[in-house]
């Protein structure tokens, strides 16, 4: 059977689907990292925000962080598994990361609704206009992957395509990194 | 068969257990009240977490090169961006102009801080 172009072609030594996934993340670290030197930069000018960041649930925000980096820890076995041949294991790693991602996403919507009320909105301010955009990109970001991960994790159950196992991994561990940084900056940096 | 075995797999576990004991020193920064430690404990760790999860997660130090400075070379602009506008957000007065906005936010906005602020 003829390999995907994806695993086939190499020009830089590096199979074309992983080199592709690099230049997402790449692209990513602009659109994060732009976003989050932005903050760090008015959050430095105005220290006035350090109230509206004391109304941030510190613990919620502490248990997503357990929950990705546990989902990471899953997307790692799968690619490990796909690594040794054993698609049905892997796609079922992959089904656990993106059980991962639903828990983050429902602690987030509770504690979304909960500031809400409170009446901290997207127009409430400096400090909140970040949090909402930021913290909603990347919820964003999660929904795509986990809703990518179980397409992958479809064929990787029949022992296809085992090559996208490792990049939504990739992509998944980037998701992750930038959490790692959204939970100081929006949480304990009060 | 995956695209190609090219890492070697660390004990992933062991790699999670030292993310999550971490974490848990980051969310406890805040409990000793002192600031800079509470920065040290958010940051310095936060820094150290991503490093452990690019380093064995993603297997950067098995890639080509090529990925190594292709992260290099976007996170050396992202510094350039960060110098070249910093000094325009986090200022709010300069030898011709003032920012009327931002002074008005802080000035009105501090009475919500702690009292040492004021």
């Amino acid at each position: 059977m003829m390999k995907p172009i994806a695993t086939s072609r190499s020009a830089t030594g590096i199979p074309t689907a992983r080199l592709v996934t690099w230049w997402v993340i790449a692209s990513e670290i602009f659109i994060f990292g732009g976003l989050l030197a932005s903050y760090v930069m008015h959050r430095l000018a105005h220290p006035e925000w350090a109230a509206a960041a004391a109304h941030t649930n510190e613990w919620a925000g502490g248990f997503n962080t357990f929950v990705l980096l546990t989902s990471s820890l899953s997307a790692v076995l799968a690619h490990k598994a796909a690594d040794s041949g054993d698609g049905p294991k892997a796609a079922r790693f992959l089904r656990l990361t993106a059980l991962g991602g639903v828990i983050f996403l429902t602690v987030k919507a509770f504690e979304w609704t909960h500031e809400i009320r409170e009446g901290f909105v997207l127009a409430s301010g400096g400090f909140w206009s970040f949090y909402y955009f930021v913290a909603g990109l990347h919820a964003l970001h999660v929904l795509a992957g986990l809703i990518i991960m179980l397409f992958v994790a479809v064929d990787a159950a029949k022992n296809q395509e085992l090559q996208r196992v490792e990049c939504v991994g990739l992509y998944w561990h980037f998701v992750d990194i930038i959490w790692i940084f959204l939970f100081p900056l929006l949480y304990i940096a009060r | 068969m995956s695209s190609e075995a090219h890492v070697h797999h660390p004990n992933y576990v062991k790699v999670w257990a030292i993310l999550v004991v971490l974490l848990i020193l980051s969310a406890m920064g805040p409990m000793t009240g002192i600031r800079w430690l509470i920065l040290f404990a958010a940051f310095g760790i936060a820094l150290i977490k991503a490093y452990l999860v690019a380093k064995n997660f993603m297997h950067v130090s098995f890639e080509k090169r090529w990925i190594t400075y292709l992260l290099i070379t976007c996170l050396a602009f992202l510094a350039i961006l960060f110098a070249g506008v910093a000094p325009d957000v986090m200022k709010h007065w300069g030898l011709h102009w003032v920012n009327d906005a931002a002074r008005q936010a802080v000035a009105s906005g501090m009475h919500l801080v702690s009292p040492k602020h004021e």
